[in-house]
């Protein structure tokens, strides 16, 4: 990487050293609390809160030169949103940009998690709208905060009984509430309750940025994350019982695709790494 | 005459940065900072990159050396205050008890100090078993130059999470982390 690569006039990363050393700050702390969402001084950035404003101040914290970026929309690399903070991060740091998720070094995701299997080393920067899991039960912060020191968290598993009591099975789909370490309830973002189980246990480090509530919280490696449930009523998460028209896959999370006038529908993988990464299937076959 | 800081403030700074990350998402994994140029005695080069990386004019830190005041006033700006009010506690000769330091609240534990704290050496895969957040298994660590109530002392500090002290232990230019979440077994 050459420094002539890099956007004129911008500092590598886009943002300013003080504004970094804060955020790496509270990133250490999230990672000494883990689940624990820690206040930061959210930048304004060059694009508007909702595109994604809390993850790219984590990335451009924790960017260097050596570091290969993937970035992911819902799964997908060719989507707007992908595809402009790539750009931006390209344009102001130079470095090596990735669609393969084994090749990258940092993942940016909005609202995903990658089908392949992260490793050591490798670090998931998740897009947060909303880090705080209790506040559709309760509105005020300073509660909410107080909940969270005292670990009282049976609003939360009153509605989840009241969903199952109502419809027989807890009707969260997406941004389904975890237990993290054993202690701090977190939103995993509103990744699908299919992707859940992957953050138990991950080889690696998750990071959370959510610029417009000013949060940052963070899951370290191998970390228990438990999605919240009942003993007879298990935790299940959903997904499409299809196939994927493209690749055939019977264990990914799929997007579904309403192909003509008369309602047609496709299954296809929302995660295109993957889907890139399988022989397709014969046209028979689909 | 006060010493430089990194070479190349922005590259170096991001690289210390990520040894500590890593380190604090892996207690006990040892991991080396770039090397300064010239390290104001008595800190340690580990030391000294991790306060050029983390510490500002928003951070309050103390520090037992008067030797290296100077040092930090000019390259961070960071105000020098008590020990129970830092957010940055730096012992080169010795560790102050854990729980003299900021504990964080229990709706505020983010605001704990973070004791960088210098010892004679650290080896990898003998001595202590850690277990905990960031550890698959086991990890093992050996420290030299510790007080010998130091695992009550950390029991007493883990005990208290979510409140209580994060510690980056500095030998030379290597450090590693103890994460409050950490369990610290004596060697067995």
């Amino acid at each position: 990487m050459t420094e002539a690569s890099i956007e004129a006039g911008y500092n590598f990363g886009y943002l300013d050293e003080n504004t970094k050393r804060m955020i790496r700050r509270a990133l250490l702390k999230a990672v000494a609390v883990p689940g624990y969402q820690v206040p930061f001084g959210s930048r304004e950035m060059p694009l508007p809160y909702g595109w994604g404003t809390g993850g790219i101040q984590v990335t451009a914290s924790i960017i260097g030169a050596d570091d290969t970026l993937k970035v992911i929309d819902q799964g997908a690399d060719d989507t707007t949103n992908a595809v402009s903070i790539r750009r931006f991060f390209n344009r102001v740091t130079g470095v090596a940009t990735t669609e393969h998720t084994a090749a990258a070094t940092i993942i940016q995701t909005r609202h995903r998690v990658p089908e392949a299997k992260l490793r050591e080393g490798q670090v998931l920067v998740y897009q947060v709208p909303m880090p705080e899991p209790l506040f559709r039960l309760e509105p005020r912060v300073a509660e909410t905060k107080r909940m969270h020191a005292l670990a009282d968290y049976g609003l939360m598993h009153v509605k989840l009984y009241e969903d199952i009591a109502r419809h027989g099975a807890a009707t969260t789909s997406y941004n389904y509430p975890v237990l993290v370490n054993q202690r701090y309830l977190m939103s995993p973002s509103p990744i699908p309750a299919f992707d859940n189980p992957k953050l138990d246990r991950m080889p690696a480090l998750q990071l959370f940025g959510a610029g417009r509530e000013k949060r940052i919280y963070a899951v370290p490696p191998w970390t228990e994350v438990k999605s919240l449930d009942f003993e007879d009523h298990p935790f299940q998460p959903a997904r499409a019982d299809a196939a994927c028209v493209i690749c055939g896959a019977r264990d990914s999370y799929l997007d579904e695709l309403i192909v003509d006038d008369s309602g047609k529908r496709h299954f296809v993988c929302s995660d295109t790494d993957y889907c890139a990464s399988r022989p397709p299937v014969q046209d028979a076959a689909a | 005459m006060i010493g430089p800081g990194f070479a190349d403030p922005v590259a170096d700074s991001q690289r210390c940065f990520r040894a500590v990350l890593e380190a604090m998402s892996r207690p006990g994994r040892i991991h080396r900072v770039p090397a300064l140029a010239e390290v104001p005695a008595p800190l340690h080069g580990a030391t000294a990159a991790v306060l050029l990386t983390l510490a500002d004019g928003d951070t309050p830190v103390w520090l037992d050396c008067p030797a290296a005041q100077d040092w930090l006033r000019f390259h961070c700006g960071c105000p020098l205050v008590a020990q129970t009010a830092a957010a940055f506690v730096v012992a080169t000769a010795g560790m102050p008890a854990l729980a003299a330091l900021a504990q964080g609240s229990e709706e505020e534990p983010h605001l704990a100090a973070t004791l960088l704290l210098q010892v004679e050496s650290l080896q990898a895969g003998q001595g202590w078993r850690l277990t905990g957040p960031g550890i698959e298994h086991a990890h093992r660590l050996a420290v030299a130059g510790l007080p010998g109530d130091f695992l009550a002392q950390w029991a007493a500090n883990r005990a208290r999470f979510p409140r209580g002290v994060d510690i980056v232990l500095c030998a030379g230019d290597s450090l590693a982390c103890l994460p409050r979440t950490v369990r610290i077994e004596e060697a067995g």
